[in-house]
């Protein structure tokens, strides 16, 4: 069986195209910019992931997926590591990914800005409505229903919505 | 390497412990956002102690342990004693009202993110990309925090109150933190421990700086309490580890 089974790094990316998000089921880990590498040799097949937040609980759901994914079409020894560093952020995320979020009605994340300062109280991101494409918006909570996302609010069509942080 | 897999530990179980702590405030936040955002903080704060203990576990086992208990992050979280936990006596102190909640984040999200900073450029790969990747929820967890401080310090009476309240009850333990335990002594030279003399007067200084905006005393000549690093405990840890291991100490092994 083994030589019908194409081991070109493209076939498994269009695979793991189907591989998604279970939190955010419109997003593909490509998407999300989650996998980092793909290494196939005759003996084994490698992911290489990379988690969002440290707690996020997702990662390990979207690792026993690549895993039940591949071994469906046949792949076998698949080995799905994870690699901390260098640390993922919001701007692997792809634009075709963005567009999905934002037709699922999620804002996507702005281009990142310097997350690590520590000033207090400091003016919230202008984030645009993914209902109305307002900009007339505030934040609500910066944490929100999952570690990617804050809570905002339209002033402008007066909806509640999820904004996928820039991290 | 065995200083190393201390360490190691020492900054898992503070993430462990914290993270235990908040988490009891699921379901009972004083709002729902906030209800979400130290659940969320927990979140992250058990996510870092993952990292920690996978790598703990990792170096314990090329250490040398029997082939067939190797230790894992599940065996380090739920199978060791209150005597063999390195978290700071801070970490463990019980919820008490919002304040001192929110009071205790802010001092530990603090040192955590000063912390952090330093241990992105320690010669221990893994320790550095751990930090990496922490550091930026940190951030958020030391911004909510510190608004939080704020918002009570320089509320109404009863919350100003409440939070000097609640500086009785904690300032006494923000010192460890800064207070080498031997281990850390002894890989600190190597590069990869990080210098807590150095992160002590950047603390307080934030800490100053937070506490003058909202209206707070910094306290003075208080008697530190330590022990938490070398395994010495308050009562409090006893409670939480009887709660934490429970299942895995009644059903060993058990998963679902
Ligand atoms: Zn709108």
């Amino acid at each position: 069986m083994n030589n019908t089974i194409d081991t070109s790094e493209k076939k498994i990316r269009s695979l793991l195209e189907k591989v998604t998000d279970p939190e955010i089921p419109v997003l593909s880990i490509l998407d999300l910019g989650l996998v980092r590498e793909i290494n196939v040799s005759d003996s084994e097949t490698e992911v290489i992931i990379t988690p969002t937040y440290s707690g996020c609980p997702a990662m390990d759901v979207i690792r026993m997926n690549i895993q039940t994914t591949l071994l469906s079409h046949g792949y076998k020894n698949i080995k799905v590591t994870q690699a901390l560093s260098p640390a993922w952020t919001t701007d692997w995320m792809s634009e075709e990914g963005k567009r999905k979020l934002k037709e699922y009605g999620i804002a996507p994340p702005n281009p990142r800005q310097q997350v690590c300062n520590q000033k207090l109280f400091e003016a919230a991101e202008a984030v645009q409505c993914p209902r109305c494409d307002s900009y007339h918006t505030h934040r609500v909570s910066e944490f929100g229903s999952t570690s990617c996302k804050a809570l905002y609010f339209c002033d402008h069509c007066k909806e509640p919505f999820d904004y996928f942080k820039s991290h | 390497m065995n200083a190393l897999i201390n360490y190691t530990l020492h900054l898992a179980d503070n993430s462990l412990i914290l993270g235990q702590r908040n988490s009891e405030w699921c379901g009972h936040g004083p709002v729902l956002e906030q209800d979400i955002a130290i659940t969320n903080i927990s979140l992250d704060l058990i996510g870092q102690a993952r990292n920690f203990y996978q790598y703990a576990s990792s170096l314990i086992n090329q250490r040398g342990k029997p082939l067939n208990n190797p230790a894992s992050e599940d065996s380090l979280a739920y199978l060791r004693t209150e005597r063999e936990f390195k978290n700071c006596l801070l970490t463990e102190q019980p919820n008490g009202d919002w304040g001192q909640t929110v009071l205790r984040q802010f001092f530990f999200s603090q040192y955590q993110y000063l912390l952090f900073q330093q241990l992105q450029n320690s010669k221990d790969e893994q320790i550095a990309a751990i930090a990496v990747k922490s550091l930026k929820e940190v951030s958020y967890h030391l911004r909510w925090s510190s608004e939080w401080v704020i918002r009570l310090g320089d509320g109404t009476e009863e919350s100003h109150r409440r939070t000097l309240k609640a500086i009785d009850e904690l300032w006494m333990y923000s010192g460890e933190l800064f207070q080498p335990a031997s281990y850390e002594l002894l890989i600190l030279n190597e590069g990869i421990a990080s210098d807590l003399d150095l992160l002590k007067p950047k603390w307080e200084e934030k800490v100053k700086e937070i506490f003058s905006e909202a209206n707070l005393p910094v306290p003075e000549n208080v008697f530190i309490q330590t022990g938490g690093k070398e395994g010495r405990h308050t009562e409090q840890l006893g409670y939480i580890l009887a709660e934490l291991q429970f299942m895995q100490r009644t059903y060993p092994g058990n998963e679902w």
